[in-house]
This record gives C-alpha cells, structure tokens and sequence, in this order.
C-alpha cells in the first residue's frame, strides 16, 4: 500500500459517469501529475482527493487511513486553487495563517510558522498587503504559502500556473520543482499542459474521458506511450502518427507507407517481434519529430537509422531547430531538423528516420503493439 | 464606478454644456420646492400662513410647531406629540432591519455555497413572496397574529416586516454571493473552517456594498409603511407614520399647518439621513458584480 491510494474510485453525476474505475497509487514524495484535457475527470479526481466531492463508489486511502466521511480540514491536506482563491479581506499573514488558527495553532507558533515559509518564499515585504495589492506571481507565492504552513502530508495542486504569463509560468514551474525536491512532500498536481507534466513530475496520469489511459514515469510515457491518445496527447510537436501496413522480409517485420509520388516506403523495425505478429495487417506508425532528422544529425549508436527521399512541403524555424514538414503515408509528417540545415521548399531532402523509436499502434484497438 | 468610467464621457460643446446645466437647475428646484414649502412653513407661526404666501420666508422664525409636533400636539385621542410614535418606529424598523439583513445574508449564503436539492425551488418560492401584495396577507396576517399573542404590538409589526424582508433581503444577498468565488469557500474548508465561520471570516466581511442596499432598501419600506402599522398597531404601538396622519386628521378646530409640516419633516428626516449616510453605497452595491472590475 502506498502513501496514498485511490482504489476503485468512480464518479457520476446524476447518470452521467465522468470518472470511471480509478486506481492510482502513490508512493511518499512522489510528485504525480493528472494531465490531460478538459472535461477529462482529472479536476474531479483531485477535488475527490480533497474531500470537496464526494466519490461515487470506491475509497481513497492518505497513510493507510480511508478518507470516505473524513472533512478535508481533517485530512492534512492542502490545496493550490486555479484562481488561488486568496481571501481577499485579509492581509497576506492572516491568508497564511487561516487555516492554522481554524487548527487551534497558538499565536506564537503562527508567526513562527508564518516567518519560516514568508522567508521560503520570499514574501516576507507582502506580509501586510491585501491580495488585490499583489501581482499575479505574487499571489501565487502567497497560495503556496498558505499551502505549506500547514505541513501537509499531500500538497494538490489544481492548474496552478494557468493564470501566470508564459515567462513567470516557467520561473514559477522551476520553482515549484526546487521545492518540491528541498521539502520532498508528495504532490498531486492537475494540468492541461502536457510540458508542465513532462517537466515537474516524477510519474504522469494521462487521462482522457474519464479513464486513465496509461500511468508512468514521463520517459515511459514518452518513449511508449499506451495507446494513441496518449501518443497525440504527450510532446509538442506532437508524436507522427502515419498509416502504414506491415510486411516480412528476412524474419524482419517493417512498415510499408504510401509516398506521395505513388511509391511504396519501408521502414523496418529493429528488433520488436511484438510486431511480427502483425504481419500483413493494417498498423499506425508512431513516430516522434526528433526521431526523423537530417542524417547528419541522426544518432550513432542506433540500430534502425533509414535514410528516405522525400518532398519539402513546409519548414518552421523554431530557433534551436527547424521543423521540417514532408508526407508520408498520406498524412503530414514532422522531423526536428539542425537550426542550420539547408532545406529548400519544393525540392527532396533525404529523412533519417531513427526506427529504434518508432512505435506501433493497433488501429482497431488503439493500443500500442509490444 | 469611478476611474475607469471616465473614459465612457461624452464630450459635448459650451452651447450643449450650457443647456443642459440650465435643465439639471431647473429640475433641481422643481424635486427640492416641495422640501422648501415644508421647511420655512414649519418655521412660521401659524398666523402667516393662514395669511397667505406659502413661498414667502417667515418674518418671524420660530421652532414652536417643532416643539408642538414633537411632544404637545393631539395625536388621537393623547395630547402626546409624536414623541412616543417615534420611538415606536425605531423599536420596530431596527430590529426587522437587522434581523432580516442577516437571515438574507445566511439565506444567500446556503442557496450559492451550500446547494441542495430543491434549492432553487425554495429560492424561487422566496422570490415569489416578494411579490404577493399585502392587501392579501392582511386577514390571515391577523389571524397567525392573534394565534401568537403578539398582535398589536411592536413584537407584532417587526414579525410582520421580517416575514416579508427576507424575501428580498434574499434576492440581494443570493445575487451577490452567486458573483463570490466557490474556490474560497472551498479553500476555507481545507483550512478547516465550518459553516458559520466561513460566512463569518471569509463571506460577511465582502460584503459591505450589499448589505448597505440591504439595509436602506428595508429601513425605507419599513420606515413608510402605512398599511401594515394602521392595520396590525394598537394606540401605543402605532408607528410613526399612522401617527402623522392621526396627527392630521384630529386637531381640534384650527388646522395647525405648521404643526403638520413639522411632523411630516420628523417622519421623513430618518429616512432622509440614512440615504445621505448610506446613498454614496447605495448605487455602488447595485451595480456591484454586473460589471467587471
């Protein structure tokens, strides 16, 4: 048993059931993040965890303990708010220091408490303002603050970034990092952003419609990713995901796509005999932009560099890379090409595909293959 | 309401400036004419006014109607002045004020924060009691009145104006605090706060503006009602209002104007004073939560 489990957890409203059989456990420190769309059930799940909504069917357990009829102020938890939802009559102490008096903390640990996270922080100048007084990052620090004080046993966070600039967003991303690896707490943390989740977590929920679609470390979600939302979902730009129809040559399964010019392309893949199996069947090709590249950039030590010929449709110059669009398969396909590779629109570039990070996708089932 | 509405100005010419600063003054004098006739006719004797020249200052100033009207002067059947009816008023319009306030307040706060089912059935039978005129309450009124023993007193009319208070003391707490963000009450319950202390701590101290509205919007209907204090009070606990009019009604003989414009100054001037004090709120609260910002 984890520090803390959700088991079996589900939630309707009405007949409507926007969380279907939830089970996720979390190990002390950790920092997981529920990431995906919205209307996903990641908000709900969260709110569930609080004790702000009820669960349908199923328990939530926080260090062994299950949580059904405990009120969140008796759960030792604490909470970030989207809005951060400071009271707006108080000063930045009496916001911090709510919830310890609401506990029956003495005056004198308060300011103790207050003065220790106000330094943490670096809010101890905004002690007396009111939160109107507060700029956007500032009233951020402050809804940390009141989180911390109170020494939770899990921090959750709801979308905390998402009302910051895309600048502070990343300071404040970085910052939330730092701490969590100088407190060590563990951490639930909802986003619709898929880099805030591949960036502060240690493990990821993808979920979509209600159901968790797959639960791993960011490199296992990246590098192999469940199914093909998870695929769309995760990496910006996101995974290319090409029809292609599997084919034998040798013991070696490889995938046949449609060019362009009426050809036939064939990529074989390296050692993955999941694959095999799928001979001669309809698969979906995943494969990641920085995995097709100029073959002077491509990786050494890989075992499935293929070189194809194929045509320039676009390029976008991101600064450190140009992305370069061709097709393949009868669908736009992405490759992470060098800032300084020479690319003409219109003419052929040879596209060194990395094969060794290819993946397959069943496209009935939707599920990655192997 | 203020800064951020300037740049919403029209701007207009001298001519235009000039016409309509003359309208205002002439619609000024017009709403404050009446308050002037009332003012300097209480102040005269009653021998000029009954010489004729309502507009005309008094030649000789004096407070004697005052001082008549407000403990001498026959009101019914009691040479009482309309000292006693005063304070009949006040013990009835603060406590139904205060009292409705507040259960709106709690009201709005349970119908936004704490939904339940058939809550906005509940809410919408408030708002329709808002709206049943009182000639129709006045029999079973009378009845449950008598039932509780407390017909024809004080007691009697403060009930009375809290039952019908708190439907729209509800509508203006309920609207305002549908505009409050969830989220704090939420927060406040991770901190561990209850269902009282969140209203307390958190709710009440927002909200200054509405209940201002509140309150002025009940101490003037409560303050100015007729029906319910003539029909509900007995001769010791009629309200201010039916005393102006027994006031009116019984001098013996002469008609005391002065004494009458006097009295209708006292029974108008608490009102007066609480729009004064309050009105700079009033329209700030009204608005508050319809527009951003």
């Amino acid at each position: 048993m984890g520090f803390l489990d959700i088991e079996n957890v589900t939630k309707s409203f009405g007949s409507v059931q926007v969380l279907h059989e939830t089970n996720i456990s979390v190990e002390e420190g950790e920092f997981l993040v529920l990431v995906g769309p919205s209307g996903c059930g990641k908000s709900t799940l969260l709110n569930m965890i609080a004790g702000l909504e009820e669960i349908t069917s199923g328990e939530i357990f926080i260090k062994g303990r299950p949580m059904s009829g405990v009120r969140p102020a008796d759960r030792n938890i604490a909470m970030v708010f989207q809005s951060y939802a400071l009271y707006p009559t108080m000063t930045v102490r009496g916001n911090i220091s709510f919830g310890l008096e609401m506990h029956g903390v003495p005056k004198a640990e308060r300011e103790q408490a207050i003065a220790r996270v106000a330094e943490l922080l670096q809010i101890e100048p905004l002690l007396d303002r009111r939160p109107g007084q507060l700029s956007g990052g500032q009233r951020q620090r402050v809804a940390m603050g009141r989180a911390l004080v109170r020494d939770p046993d899990v921090f959750l966070f709801d979308e905390p970034l998402s009302n910051l600039d895309a600048k502070l967003r990343v300071d404040m991303r970085t910052e939330i990092k730092k701490l969590h690896q100088k407190l060590g707490t563990t951490i639930v943390y909802v986003t619709h952003d898929q880099i805030e989740a591949m960036t502060l977590s240690t493990r990821i929920a993808v979920m979509y419609d209600g159901y968790v679609q797959q639960v791993g470390t960011p490199k296992e979600i990246y590098d192999a990713p469940a199914n093909l939302f998870v695929a769309g979902f995760m990496g910006s730009p996101s995974m290319n995901l090409l029809p292609a129809t599997v084919s034998m040559a040798e013991g070696v399964p490889a995938a046949e796509l449609r060019r362009s010019d009426g050809g036939t392309a064939r990529l074989p893949f390296p050692g993955n005999p999941a694959i095999a199996s799928h001979a001669g069947r309809e698969i979906v090709l995943g494969i990641r932009p920085e995995a097709i590249t100029d073959p002077e950039s491509a990786d050494r030590n890989s075992t499935g560099i293929h070189v194809l010929d194929l045509p320039v449709e676009v390029t976008v110059p991101a600064g450190s890379d140009t992305f370069v669009v061709s097709e393949l398969g009868g669908r736009d396909v992405t490759g992470r090409f060098r800032a300084d590779a020479v690319v003409k629109v219109g003419g052929h570039m040879p596209f060194a595909f990395n094969m060794a990070k290819a993946v397959a996708f069943d496209p009935g089932t939707e599920k990655r293959i192997g | 309401m203020s800064g951020g509405h300037t740049a919403q100005v029209i701007r207009t010419g001298a001519g235009a400036r000039f016409v309509i600063y003359v309208l205002l003054a002439i619609f000024c004098i017009y709403y404050l004419l009446p308050l002037y006739v009332m003012v300097v006719n209480s102040l005269k004797p009653l021998s000029e006014i009954q010489a004729g020249g309502m507009m005309a200052l008094p030649e000789t100033w004096t407070t004697a109607p005052w001082k008549s009207a407000w403990s001498t002067a026959q009101v019914g059947v009691e040479a009482s002045g309309l000292r006693p009816y005063f304070l009949n008023s006040i013990l009835m319009v603060v406590p139904a004020v205060a009292i409705s306030t507040m259960l709106g307040a709690l009201n709005g706060y349970v119908l936004t924060k704490w939904r339940f089912r058939f809550d906005t059935i509940l809410f919408g039978l408030l708002l329709f009691g808002c709206f049943i005129p009182f000639q129709m309450v006045l029999i079973p009124m009378a009845r449950m009145l008598g039932l509780m023993g407390i017909a024809g007193t004080v007691g009697g009319l403060v009930f009375v104006h809290l039952v019908y208070g708190i439907g729209f003391s509800t509508l203006y707490f309920r609207n305002y605090y549908a505009q409050f963000p969830t989220e704090l009450v939420r927060a406040a319950m991770i901190d561990g706060a209850g269902f009282f202390t969140i209203f307390a701590r958190i709710l009440l101290p927002a909200s200054g503006p509405i209940v201002v509205v509140c309150v002025i919007w009940q101490f003037t209907n409560i303050w100015n009602d007729f029906l319910f204090g003539s029909s509900f009070s007995d001769y010791d606990s009629q309200p201010m209002t039916v005393a102006l009019n027994n006031l009116v009604q019984s001098s013996t003989g002469v008609k005391e104007y002065n004494v009458h414009f006097a009295g209708a100054i006292m029974a108008a001037l608490p009102t007066l004073l609480v729009y004064i004090l309050a009105g700079q709120f009033f329209v700030r609260g009204l608005m508050a939560g319809s527009v951003k910002g």
